[in-house]
């Protein structure tokens, strides 16, 4: 069963297990406007919690992307790398940035459940 | 109808429309000619100068040799020479018109500088020739150091960066030295950025080696003291603020931030981008700055952008001055010369920067700025420079959105809350500016405000000036909430050239040019 949850910074991961997919969250897709590039954290990495781990650049501005938890990249979408607009097109699903192992779960007791993140981003 | 002495009509009887319609033969429309690019006006085939063969030679390129032709267009010198006008009467240029661009301080370069810039013993030397027949350029690029150094209270200049972010890494450089120095570069690894700095500060740091750590905005626009006094410690390297900052704020906390960082055993970096709004009113040197730069193409009125080259010069606190790059200008009695060599030089320079000293044509023209305004003269420029922002702000508050309450500094910082709703985002106003004959202003950043657009109008331009660009921003911000979306989505109608797709050019750059 996995769980989905929210960053401050805008980040969602699906938590299955220790393992999560992460990626940017539809209203930050639609904050940045039209993405043009995007640069992949190498996969084997081993992150810590707030480590600046990738770049998203749209027409408006270039943001990194944090590592949400502490823990090892495995996986890195590299069709992005071509394909930067899924990220505009399905940022919480094919738009996915990178998977990773997840070291300390309690890690994700911080996070934003999806209701919490929709209230997070009316402000 | 008016006639003249002969009778005849002295316009036509029936003025025509302004020609929408009117097709052209040529394409061209009235004295505005259609340019192709020069792979069109040339070709590889011909040869704009006629050069004689050179008979009975050897070639010694050897492996050098050309092996294939490079495929540039030749062309005569009439041809290039209309090419680069006709292009350039589309574009738009601070001899044109207000250019109200953020953070980029885009004010009048007085002729003065071009005259003064133009004198052989100026322009005609050569950074090889020996130094004993240039010690007038030498003396000026002394009598600059001192003003520099005056104006900021500051022990040591670096003239020879040659842009902002040049001169940002100089200062960054001279830091990293004396950490080194001090046997602390393997533990002093992090760098303090606010979000209001300038975006090239996090970016030179990282060039240098360390690692940033973002600091956040509180709800004023300025540093967030609470967040700093967290952040500080033993490992902080530096902090590199922007001051006033981009949000067009001065920095109050200033002094207690450079307290902070000195009694942690760091350095402030000081981005001196913004120096128009303080100078001869702020002595950067009792704000406990150990680093700035100064962008001569700004505050000091050398052309700028792709009117000419930048010159960042870096003012040093005495705790840096002895890691100045090479080369430096030392006195020897009557004359000057410059140090060229590390080994020779009696301080521990970091390195050199660029081959030679700097940009001698800029230097001149912003002595040129100084000398003529006086110290008196450029205070007032400050004093202008933040009247003028403050009355765009005033005049704008009655249909655009300041992002934070109160007066600014020498710019002004607008959200895109009164577009809420209207359909209209940032970029579209900013097109439709185009449109109504203006540059847009600095639009997206800083990134802390949403929709951002900050405008620095600077002191050479005049109340009717400054009211013309009002009233038309005005009357587009009202068009905008009166449901007149079309003409900002649409825009530019009027340009050259309609809305380009920046997408697409980010996505998928053609950067070189082929048939099609």
């Amino acid at each position: 069963m996995s769980k989905l949850y929210f960053t401050e910074d805008h980040e969602w991961l699906n938590v299955d297990g220790d393992t999560a997919i992460v990626g940017i969250s539809t209203y930050a897709a639609g904050q940045l406007g039209d993405v043009v590039f995007i640069e992949l954290p190498d996969t084997s990495k081993t992150v810590a919690k707030g480590d600046d781990i990738a770049v998203v650049e749209s027409v408006k501005s270039a943001s990194e992307i944090y590592a949400p938890v502490s823990g090892t990249i495995t996986a890195a979408n590299d069709a992005l790398e071509d394909a930067p607009e899924t990220v505009n097109d399905d940022a919480q699903g094919a738009g996915w940035f990178f998977k990773m192992t997840i070291t300390d779960t309690s890690q994700l007791e911080g996070l934003m459940d999806e209701a919490a993140y929709a209230e997070f981003t009316k402000e | 109808m008016a006639m003249n002495s002969t009778g005849r009509p002295t316009a036509p009887a029936q003025p025509l429309d302004p020609g929408a319609d009117l097709q052209t033969f040529s394409g061209s429309r009235g004295l505005a000619q259609v340019e192709p690019l020069l792979h069109k006006v040339g070709s590889p085939e011909k040869c704009g100068v006629d050069l004689a063969d050179v008979p009975n030679h050897t070639a010694r390129l050897g492996n050098l040799k050309r092996q294939n032709p490079v495929d540039l267009p030749g062309l005569s010198e009439p041809e290039a020479m209309r090419h680069y006008v006709r292009l350039s009467q589309r574009n738009y240029a601070i001899d044109l018109g207000l250019y109200p661009l953020g953070s980029c301080t885009m004010k009048h370069n007085p002729r003065l500088n071009e005259k003064l810039a133009r004198l052989p013993g100026f322009a005609d030397v050569h950074p090889l020739q020996p130094q004993s027949t240039v010690q007038g350029a030498l003396a000026l690029m002394d009598e600059l150091s001192h003003w520099l150094m005056a104006i900021t209270g500051m022990d040591a200049v670096a003239l020879s960066p040659k842009a902002g972010a040049h001169g940002e890494w100089c200062g960054m450089m001279c830091i990293r030295a004396a950490i080194e120095e001090r046997g602390e570069l393997g533990k002093r690894r992090r760098v303090l950025v606010p979000q209001s700095a300038h975006g090239t500060n996090p970016a030179t740091a990282a060039a240098c080696g360390f690692d940033i750590d973002e600091l956040p905005a509180d709800a004023t626009g300025r540093v967030d003291m609470e967040v700093l006094r967290r952040k500080i410690g033993p490992d902080v390297a530096a902090i590199m603020l922007t001051n006033p900052n981009t949000c067009g704020l001065f920095e109050r906390d200033i002094r207690e931030i450079a307290d902070l960082v000195h009694e942690a055993g760091g350095y402030f970096y000081c981005d001196g981008a913004n120096l128009n709004a303080i100078m001869g009113k702020t002595r950067v040197r009792d704000l406990g700055v150990d680093a700035m730069h100064i962008n001569l193409h700004k505050t000091f009125s050398t052309p700028h952008g792709g009117g000419g080259p930048g010159a960042g010069p870096v003012v040093l606190s005495k705790r840096l001055r002895n890691y100045a790059p090479v080369p430096y200008l030392v006195r020897d009695g009557q004359s000057l010369a410059l140090v060229e060599d590390e080994a020779q030089s009696e301080a521990k320079p970091f390195g050199r920067m660029s081959a030679f000293h700097g940009q001698m044509g800029m230097f001149v023209r912003a002595l040129a700025y100084m000398m003529s305004h006086g110290s008196d003269g450029l205070r007032r420029v400050s004093e202008d420079a933040v009247l003028n922002a403050n009355y765009l702000l005033a005049r704008l508050s009655d249909e655009m959105s300041p992002a934070y309450p109160g007066v600014c500094m020498h710019e002004a910082l607008f959200d895109d809350d009164f577009l809420k709703d209207t359909g209209v985002t940032t970029l579209d106003f900013a097109k439709a500016m185009i449109d109504e004959g203006y540059h847009p202003m600095t639009m997206y950043f800083p990134l802390v405000v949403h929709g951002a657009m900050l405008i620095e109008p600077t002191e050479t331009e005049s109340k009717e000036s400054l009211d013309r660009f009002a009233d038309t921003l005005l009357a587009l911000a009202k068009a905008a909430k009166s449901g007149a979306a079309a003409r900002f989505t649409e825009a530019p109608l009027l340009a050259p050239l309609r809305r380009l797709d920046e997408t697409r050019a980010a996505r998928s750059p053609v950067l070189r040019w082929q048939e099609t």
